[in-house]
Order: C-alpha cells, then structure tokens, then sequence
C-alpha cells in the first residue's frame, strides 16, 4: 500500500498527527519532520513579509503562532507567493482574542494593497498639465481612467498613521479617528497617501466611471479638498486617461 | 530556435544585486530566475527581468508546477509560466522531481516522490503536457531527499534516465541535492553520479546546505541555500564534469542572500571548476 498525497500533505499541517506509515524516515518518523518544518517556516516567513507591519505589532512570538494557526486553517491556493495572504485581513478580523486590536485588520488590508500595487501592470500616466487645460467650470463633466496600481481604502482607524509609524523613523503617534488611503506607484514603489475625508468614496465613484462633479455629490462632503485629492493623484500618475464629456 | 545557456557560471538571480550585476557581472554569464516571482502583471520585477533578459540568457526555474503530483497540474499556472518563459526569452526552462500543491492548497516546498511504475506515468504524462504547451523540452531536476518510500521499485537515477527516454526532457543535477540525499539516506554520491544519465544533462546546481545532527547522532543536511557551496559538494563538482563534460553551472543563494561581492566569488569558482577541464574535452549539448 502506498503513501498517498492527502495522507502526507495532511499530516504537513498536523504536529499531532504521525507521519504516515511506508516512509523510510527514522526513528518515529523523525525525517518527516524537515517537511513539517520546511513547509510551516517558508510559509511563516512568506506571511512575515508580506505582512511586515502586522508581524512588528505583533511581535514575533505572536505571529509566529498566528501564522501557524493560518496556515492550518486557510493553506495558500496559489504557487504565486505574491498573491499568498488574500484572506489574511478577514482571518485577523474572525479572531476573537484580537478584537482588542480592532484596526489590525485594516492595516493589513493596506500592505495587502501595497503588495498588490507593487506587482500592479504599467501604465503611462496622464500629463498633469491636462487637467490643469480644463476650464474650472467644466471640471464637474471630467472623467477618468486610473492607472492597474491604484487601490482605494477607507478605515475607522487611523491606518496610514499606523503604517507610517511602524515604517518611518521620524513618523508621530497615531492619534484615533477614520482614514482614507489612496495607494500610487508613481516609479517603482508604491506610496500611500492620506486623503482628505471622503476621498475613499470620491475616488471609488470615478474608478466606477462617474464624472467628478457626480462623485463630488455622492460623497456628500460638502467641504471636500478637491484639490488635494486632485493633487494627490496626480503626483502618484493614478490617471491614465482624462477625458471631458459634455 | 532558443537561446541556450552557455557552458560557464551563472547566479540565481536576486533583486538586491541588480545594479552590481548589471554594472560589472564579472564572471557570471547568465541568471536564473524562479518562475513563480514573475508572475506578476507589472512593476519592478518585470522591468529588472526585461533588462537582464536583454544582456545576457535567461534560465526560468519553476518551484511550483507540482509536476510529481496526484492532482491534475493546475492549467492556468502552466499557462503563467509560459508567459515568464515567453517574456524573459528562456535560454532553458526547468522544474522539478517533486510535488508541492494537492487538493487545492500549496506547500511551498519540494515534497517526495516513491519511485514506482505509477508515479512514473503520471511524472511523464505531466511533463509531455508541460512541453506541449511550451513547445520545448524541459529540465527536470533531482531533489534533495530526508527519507524514502518502502514501496519505491526504481532507484532515482534509473527514474530519471526512464523519464528522460519517455518524454524526452534534460536533467539538471543539482549536485549539493545529490551530496544532500546520499548523506541522509545513506547512500554514496559519486556512485549516484556513476549511474545518472550524464549525456541528459542540460544545467547543473550547486549551493549551500545546514549541516545538522539527527536524534541518533547522524548526520542530517538540511537544502537551505542560504550558505556558501560546502567542499565536499565543490569536489562532487569536479567529479561530475570530469565525466560530464563542460556545463552550465548555477550558484543558487536564496535565503540570507549575502552581498553581490560574496555570490560573485561563487560563480568565480564556479569557473574555476570550469576551467580546469580538459581543453579538448568533449562538448557535447544534451539536446
């Protein structure tokens, strides 16, 4: 009798379960244990790098024992390592006994966002001088195209402060209260920004294909920094298309 | 008609070397990447691979196909990995003898194989699907091995030579797996050297692994590439192109990468071995 796949790939996961029988693996199937350790190791690190700021608020020690309670629970689907964690923040989110860390979640929902970024397909982005071309008054008629990079994050906690804190040397406190985060690659390497309230809802409204003035009403923010939201994606080349419609 | 690799050192690539490596490659004559970190849409790594893949070959190294698995191979990867084969102008393409996903999840490592008549027609099967879909011949590499399967009926070499005639694919000998598999199993390196089809070879690996103790006291080596070659896998080098003849040689440093200066000593004594062949040794290419 064999050793099938779902007997040894079972029993990967399982410390407590024995190595299965028709190894020639040492004593108590010892050897079976480099593929235990192999398997949950590279896995923990991929996490830990994916997740660089979830591992440091955690600590090692935690996310250590997080990871292997992840891995158990939601193996990676893909060979693509880029891709492994998708499921990780809505994982963070069902523990109970991290509900005292209620914006951990968010958080990796931003490195999620920056990996993603990161890996995102090229796109040329508009010459700011294009928008800066259109009459103010017709600035309501305008729509856009965003660039593959672009991701758009609304939180109730203060997530970029979080992330520029734990990145950033000289980053201050994060103090309470929701952001909005836009992530750009203008290069190479992705840069979220803070948003002015709103700017989740705004920009989500053009990337659904909504002129600016219509996204301007939806998000029902009446004194709403268009221009820094303008300005903001535009230094990071989130547009890859303008257009103006009558 | 692809490019090939040519018959001196190369390095797997790093993305923190990129400007040392470019600027001044020295001995290094071409790179290989892992398949799987180029499977993105765009960004850094694409650019970093379509500049090198402009300079010098290009081998594309797969660690995720699960080419030895039960499960059907995963369509859409093989589809993925044609795309990084496509985009870097592949001078060769290689996986290995191993399976690493089954029943939907991935494991992120080489798991073994038994070496039966079974296992040997689905490894075919999935190879002359691979090449299919490439339109190329493969490089199957040896694994690094920490036990064996009481049902196995054909030695590792024999399995591969079988493959090889099956499916016409190459081999690459990783010879820090085989130095790796006959400490733990017990067996003698050079006699695996001996008895593996040499005439198949397309590329070979050379690369650290940790030296550990298991719980009766013997030696047990762990493949982490994250070291400096040992010397016993250097002279296992030697013995192998003597008998193999010039090939490609690949330094593979994939974890606590060390500085570009440390890796390009490797590949410099890479060429050491290289040159100290023979110079009418026979040159002949696997395919």
């Amino acid at each position: 009798m064999g050793v099938s796949q779902a007997s040894f790939s079972a029993a990967l996961f399982d410390p407590a379960m024995a190595a299965p029988s028709g190894l020639v693996s040492g004593p108590e199937g010892r050897r079976f244990n480099v593929y235990r350790n192999n398997v949950v190791v590279s896995l923990t690190e991929a996490l830990k790098t994916g997740f660089p700021v979830i591992a440091r608020l955690l600590g090692d020690e935690n996310i250590d024992g997080l990871a292997r309670l992840y891995l158990r629970t939601h193996p990676p689907t893909t060979p693509v390592m880029q891709r492994f964690g998708d499921t990780f923040p809505d994982f963070l989110a069902s523990l109970d006994q991290l509900d005292h860390l209620g914006y951990l979640p968010d958080v990796a929902r931003l490195e999620l966002a920056l990996r993603r970024a990161y890996h995102a397909a090229d796109a040329a982005a508009v010459d700011p001088a294009q928008l800066a071309e259109i009459p103010p008054e017709k600035l309501a008629n305008v729509t856009v195209t965003l660039a593959p990079a672009v991701q758009i994050l609304r939180s109730d906690w203060p997530i970029h402060a979080i992330w520029a804190y734990n990145t950033q040397p000289d980053a201050p406190t994060p103090q309470p209260g929701a952001q909005d985060v836009l992530v750009t690659r203008p290069g190479f390497d992705p840069v979220p920004d803070l948003l002015p309230a709103g700017g989740a809802a705004f920009f989500a409204a053009l990337q659904g294909g909504a002129p600016i003035g219509t996204a301007l009403e939806a998000i029902g923010t009446p004194d709403f920094d268009l221009t820094r939201a303008l300005t903001l994606a535009l230094q990071g080349g989130a547009f890859t298309a303008i257009s103006l419609t009558e | 008609m692809h490019p090939t690799l040519p018959n001196a050192p190369g390095i797997g690539f790093k993305p923190q070397h990129f400007a040392e490596l470019t600027a001044d490659p020295g001995p290094v004559a071409w790179i290989e990447v892992h398949a799987e970190n180029y499977m993105g849409d765009g960004g850094r790594p694409q650019a970093q691979l379509a500049h090198l893949a402009d300079r010098m070959p290009v081998s594309v190294h797969g660690v995720g196909l699960s080419i030895g698995g039960e499960d059907p191979l995963d369509r859409d990867h093989l589809d993925r990995l044609a795309r990084v084969v496509d985009r870097a102008g592949a001078a060769s393409v290689s996986e290995h003898l191993a399976w690493s996903s089954h029943g939907g999840a991935y494991f992120n490592d080489l798991l073994p194989l038994p070496y039966t008549d079974a296992t040997l027609a689905r490894v075919a099967a999935h190879i002359d699907q691979v090449q299919d879909r490439l339109a190329r011949p493969i490089l199957l590499e040896n694994p690094s091995s920490y036990l064996s399967f009481t049902e196995s009926t054909w030695s590792e070499t024999d399995f591969l030579a079988e493959l090889t005639r099956r499916t016409g694919c190459g081999l690459l000998l990783d010879v820090n797996n085989v130095f790796i598999s006959a400490t733990n199993l017990g067996l003698g390196a050079t006699d695996y050297i001996d008895t593996f089809p040499l005439d198949r070879v397309g590329e070979i690996h050379v690369g650290g692994h940790d030296r550990e103790t298991d719980e009766t006291g013997a030696p047990l080596l762990i493949d982490s590439h994250g070291k400096p070659v040992a010397d016993p896998v250097w002279t296992l080098l030697d013995y192998t192109l003597a008998r193999s003849g010039p090939r490609p040689v690949l330094v593979e440093w994939d974890n606590d990468v060390p500085d570009w200066l440390v890796l390009r000593d490797e590949a410099t004594r890479a060429a050491d071995a290289l040159d100290r062949l023979p110079e009418r040794m026979e040159t002949r290419r696997w395919a």
